[in-house]
C-alpha cells in the first residue's frame, strides 16, 4: 500500500526531468496522475499477488474483483461531481441501504404478487421504484442545501442517520429476501454474466467506438484548422486503449463456470456433456457492464453537457459561475439528485448481489466513495475531477479491500488501513496541487 | 457580434472629447438607488446616466460605493429602493441574466473567472454553443474565442489551458473578449487596467475608443483619476455611498476632480450632487 502511494507524486518530477517523456505525454495528451494510478494499482496487484502466494492475479479474483467495484464505483462518479461543486455527500451509503430496501419491499409486497412471479415488468419496475426514491432523497437533500443554504456537510451527515434509520425503520430491522430472479441478474452472479461470445461482441463495440472517437476528435480540429496530435500519438492511445478491452475480455472469458453449475447451464441449453467437463465462460457480469455504461453516460454528462460545463465553472469559482448568469443553485441541487439516483443504482447491485437487502447494506460505503473520488483525482478545493479516475479510484478501493480479505486480514484492521489510505490520499493531492500551482 | 468585432480591428481614429448626443433618453439611468448591508448605506439615493457613445468615468475612494452601485446595474446585487431605465423604459434587473438581455455585460474589478476551465469555456460561460444534438459545441467555441482573442490579443495561443495558467493582462483580455462577445450596449469596466502593465494599458484605451465609436455606453470605475480622465466624456464622483457631484471632463480640471474625491468639495463647473460638501 505504501509503494503504491508513493507512485504518485514522482510522476512530475520524472516528467520534468526528461524532455522526451514530457514531450511523449504532451503529444499522447495522456494524463500525469491517472498514469500514476494505473501504475499504483499495478503495484497494489502485484504485491497481494506475491503476498497471497498467487491468488490475487487469477480470472477468478479479477473477475469478482470487477463485480465487488461496481456499487461503489457507480456511486463515485456521482460523488466526482459533488465534490467538484465544493460539496460533499456522507450520506451515499445510507441512501444506498433505503433505496434497496425500499426495492426489495416494493417487489416482495406488491410487484410480484400483482404482476407474477419473474415478470419482465417486475425488475423493471423495481428499479424505476429504486431510481425514483434516490432522486427524490437526492433533490430534497440538494434543496436544503443550495436553497436553504445549509451546508452540505451538516445536511449530508443528518442524512446519514436518517435514511440508515428509514431503511430499519420501514423494514422493522427485518431482512428483506429478493424473489425476482431477472432482477438478480443486475447484481452478476453465473446468471448475471453474458458468456464468452457476447463478450467478444461488446470489446469489438467498445474497440470500434474509441476508433470513432478518435477520428471525429481529429475531423473536429480539422474543421476548424487547429493543432492535431500526431498521428503516432493518435495511433498509440488507440492502441493502448484496445489492448485494455481485449486483455480485460480475454480474463473474464477465461473464468469458467464451476462443474454443477456449468452441468445445469447445459441440461438448461440442452448441450451435451463431454468426458472432460465443460468450459464455459462467465464473461463480463452485468453489474459490470452497467457500471462501465454509467461511467460512459456521467462522463457524457460531465464534459458534453451544458450541466457539467457549469458543474466544473461552479467548483472553479462560484461567484464567477453566479455572475455569468448561472442559476448555481439549480445546478447544485441537481448533482445532488443524480448523486441520490446513482445510489440508487449502487443499491440495485448490491441487492441484487445479496439476493436481500439488509439494515447494513451500504454501511460505511460513503468513505469507499469518497475515497474513490479523491484517490481518482477529484480535488476537495472543487473545480477539478474526471470520471474515469474515480472509476479507477473505486477499482483501487476495492483491490486494496479484498486484497486484504484474501490475506485473512481482520476487519478492523482493514478500515484502519482504508482509513489511511484515505488521509494520505487527500495529503497527496495537496502536495500535487501546491506543486502544480 | 461581428460588427463590432470589425470596429475594434479598425484602427486610427481619433478620439474627440465630449461628441455624444444628449437630445434623446438616456440609454441607461439608475435613480436614486439605496442598498445598504446591515445597517450600513453602501449607496444612498445615488442617480446616475449615460448615453449611447459616452464614456462615464465613476471615481471615488475604496469604499465610496461606486462598485456596490455598478453591481446593482449588473444584475450582482438587487437594489433597495430605486429605479433603473433603459432607454427610458423602466427595467426590472434582479440578477445577472436579467442585466445581460438588456446589453449590459460586465467586466468585474476580479475578473469573474472559472479558473479551472480554458478561455474558450470562460467566453461562453452560460451561453454556449451547442450542436444540433444537444451538447457542447467546444470547436466552435474555441473557434469563435480564437477569432475575438486574435484581435485583442493577438499573441494569445494558450486556449488548451485553464485560465489560471494566463499571465494577468491575458486574464484581462479573456474577460474583455467575454463583455464584448454578445454584443453588448452597456458595458462596465470596474478597475479595467489595475492589473495592467502600461502597453496593456494603452491596449485597453484604444479598445475603449473603438467601442464607444460602435455607440456603446461604458461606465469606467476606478479610485485613480490618472487612469480614466483622458478616456472619460463625463465623470461622476462617489463618496460614503453619495454621488458628490458630476461634470463633462472638459469643464473640471484633474485637481479639482480630486477635491471632490478626498474632500466632496464641488467646483463651480460641476452639477453638485447629495453628497456634496455643504458650505
Amino acid at each position: 500500500m505504501s509503494e503504491a502511494v508513493s507512485q504518485t507524486p514522482s510522476k512530475p518530477k520524472t516528467a520534468s526531468s526528461t524532455g522526451g517523456f514530457k514531450h511523449f505525454l504532451k503529444a499522447t495528451e495522456i494524463d500525469t496522475r491517472m498514469l500514476g494510478m494505473i501504475g499504483a494499482l499495478f503495484v497494489i496487484w502485484i504485491g497481494f499477488h506475491i503476498l497471497s502466494g498467487g491468488t490475487f492475479l487469477t480470472a477468478r479474483n479479477l473477475w469478482n474483483l470487477s463485480v465487488q467495484t461496481a456499487s461503489v464505483g457507480v456511486m463515485a462518479t456521482g460523488m466526482v461531481l459533488v465534490i467538484v461543486t465544493r460539496n460533499i455527500d456522507l450520506s451515499v451509503g445510507s441512501i444506498l441501504g433505503v433505496t434497496g430496501m425500499i426495492m426489495a419491499i416494493a417487489q416482495t409486497t406488491w410487484l410480484t404478487p400483482m404482476l407474477g412471479f419473474d415478470s419482465q415488468l417486475v425488475w423493471i419496475l423495481t428499479l424505476a421504484v429504486g431510481l425514483a426514491a434516490g432522486l427524490t432523497i437526492g433533490a430534497l437533500q440538494g434543496f436544503v442545501i443550495a436553497y436553504m443554504g445549509v451546508p452540505a456537510f451538516i445536511v449530508t451527515l443528518g442524512g446519514l442517520l436518517i435514511w440508515r434509520g428509514a431503511a430499519w425503520w420501514v423494514a422493522s430491522g427485518r431482512t428483506i429476501p429478493i424473489t425476482d430472479n431477472n432482477f438478480k441478474i443486475i447484481g452478476g452472479g453465473s446468471d448475471g454474466s453474458i458468456g464468452s461470445t457476447w463478450s467478444w461482441l461488446i470489446a469489438l463495440v467498445a474497440i470500434a467506438f474509441l476508433a470513432l472517437a478518435a477520428v471525429n476528435a481529429r475531423r473536429q480540429r480539422h474543421r476548424f484548422h487547429f493543432p492535431v496530435k500526431p498521428i503516432w500519438a493518435e495511433v498509440l492511445t488507440f492502441g493502448l486503449g484496445a489492448l485494455a478491452v481485449v486483455v480485460a475480455t480475454l480474463v473474464v472469458n477465461s473464468y469458467y463456470l464451476p462443474g454443477p453449475l456449468a452441468r445445469r447451464y447445459a441440461e438448461a441449453s440442452g448441450i451435451e456433456v463431454p468426458e472432460a467437463g465443460l468450459a464455459i465462460s462467465f464473461g463480463y457480469a452485468v453489474p459490470v457492464l452497467l457500471f462501465i455504461g454509467v461511467g460512459i453516460v456521467m462522463t457524457f454528462i460531465a464534459r458534453r453537457t451544458r450541466f457539467g460545463r457549469y458543474v466544473f465553472a461552479i467548483g472553479g469559482n462560484p461567484e464567477a459561475a453566479e455572475l455569468a448568469g448561472i442559476n448555481t443553485k439549480r445546478v447544485t441541487m441537481m448533482v445532488f439528485a443524480l448523486m441520490g439516483m446513482l445510489a440508487a443504482v449502487g443499491a440495485a447491485i448490491s441487492t441484487a448481489r445479496l439476493t436481500s437487502a439488509t439494515n447494513a447494506q451500504g454501511t460505511l460505503d460513503e468513505l469507499y466513495t469518497i475515497a474513490a473520488a479523491v484517490i481518482g483525482g477529484t480535488s476537495l478545493a472543487g473545480g477539478a475531477g474526471t470520471i474515469a479516475g474515480a472509476m479507477l479510484g473505486a477499482l483501487v478501493m476495492q483491490s486494496l479491500q479484498s486484497g486484504m480479505v484474501l490475506l485473512g486480514m481482520d476487519t478492523p484492521l482493514q478500515n484502519i488501513v482504508v482509513g489511511a489510505v484515505l488521509v494520505v490520499a487527500v495529503w497527496l493531492d495537496t502536495i500535487y496541487r501546491r506543486r502544480a500551482a | 457580434m461581428s460588427t463590432t468585432m470589425d470596429a475594434i480591428s479598425d484602427h486610427g481614429s481619433s478620439h474627440h472629447i465630449d461628441d455624444v448626443d444628449r437630445s434623446g433618453p438616456p440609454l441607461v439611468e439608475m435613480e436614486d438607488i439605496s442598498i445598504s448591508f446591515g445597517g450600513i448605506h453602501a449607496v444612498d439615493g445615488a442617480s446616475i446616466d449615460l448615453y449611447s457613445g459616452e464614456v462615464v468615468a465613476l471615481l471615488g475612494h475604496n469604499g465610496a460605493g461606486k462598485s456596490t452601485l455598478i453591481k446593482i446595474l449588473s444584475g450582482a446585487y438587487k437594489r433597495d429602493s430605486g429605479e433603473i431605465r433603459v432607454r427610458g423604459e423602466a427595467a426590472s434587473i434582479s440578477n445577472p441574466r436579467d442585466a445581460k438581455t438588456y446589453g449590459i455585460e460586465t467586466i468585474y474589478q476580479t475578473l469573474a473567472l472559472a479558473d479551472n476551465v480554458d478561455a474558450a469555456a470562460n467566453l461562453f460561460l452560460g451561453r454556449e454553443i451547442m450542436t444540433s444534438l444537444g451538447t457542447l459545441d467546444d470547436a466552435a467555441m474555441e473557434a469563435e474565442a480564437r477569432k475575438v482573442m486574435g484581435r485583442l490579443n493577438p499573441n494569445f495561443r494558450r486556449f488548451k489551458e485553464p485560465v489560471k495558467a494566463l499571465s494577468g493582462g491575458q486574464r484581462q483580455s479573456v474577460a474583455i473578449a467575454r463583455a464584448i462577445l454578445f454584443d453588448a450596449k452597456i458595458l462596465i469596466m470596474d478597475e479595467p487596467t489595475a492589473a495592467l502593465g502600461p502597453q496593456e494599458t494603452a491596449q485597453v484605451a484604444d479598445l475603449i475608443k473603438e467601442l464607444k465609436k460602435e455607440q456603446i455606453g461604458i461606465f469606467l470605475i476606478s479610485h485613480d483619476i490618472h487612469d480614466v480622465f483622458d478616456l472619460s466624456d463625463r465623470v461622476v464622483v462617489m463618496k460614503n455611498g453619495q454621488v458628490v457631484g458630476s461634470a463633462k471632463t472638459t469643464d473640471v480640471t484633474k485637481d479639482e476632480v480630486l477635491g471632490m474625491i478626498i474632500l466632496g468639495k464641488c467646483p463651480p463647473g460641476a452639477q453638485p450632487g447629495p453628497g456634496a460638501m455643504k458650505d
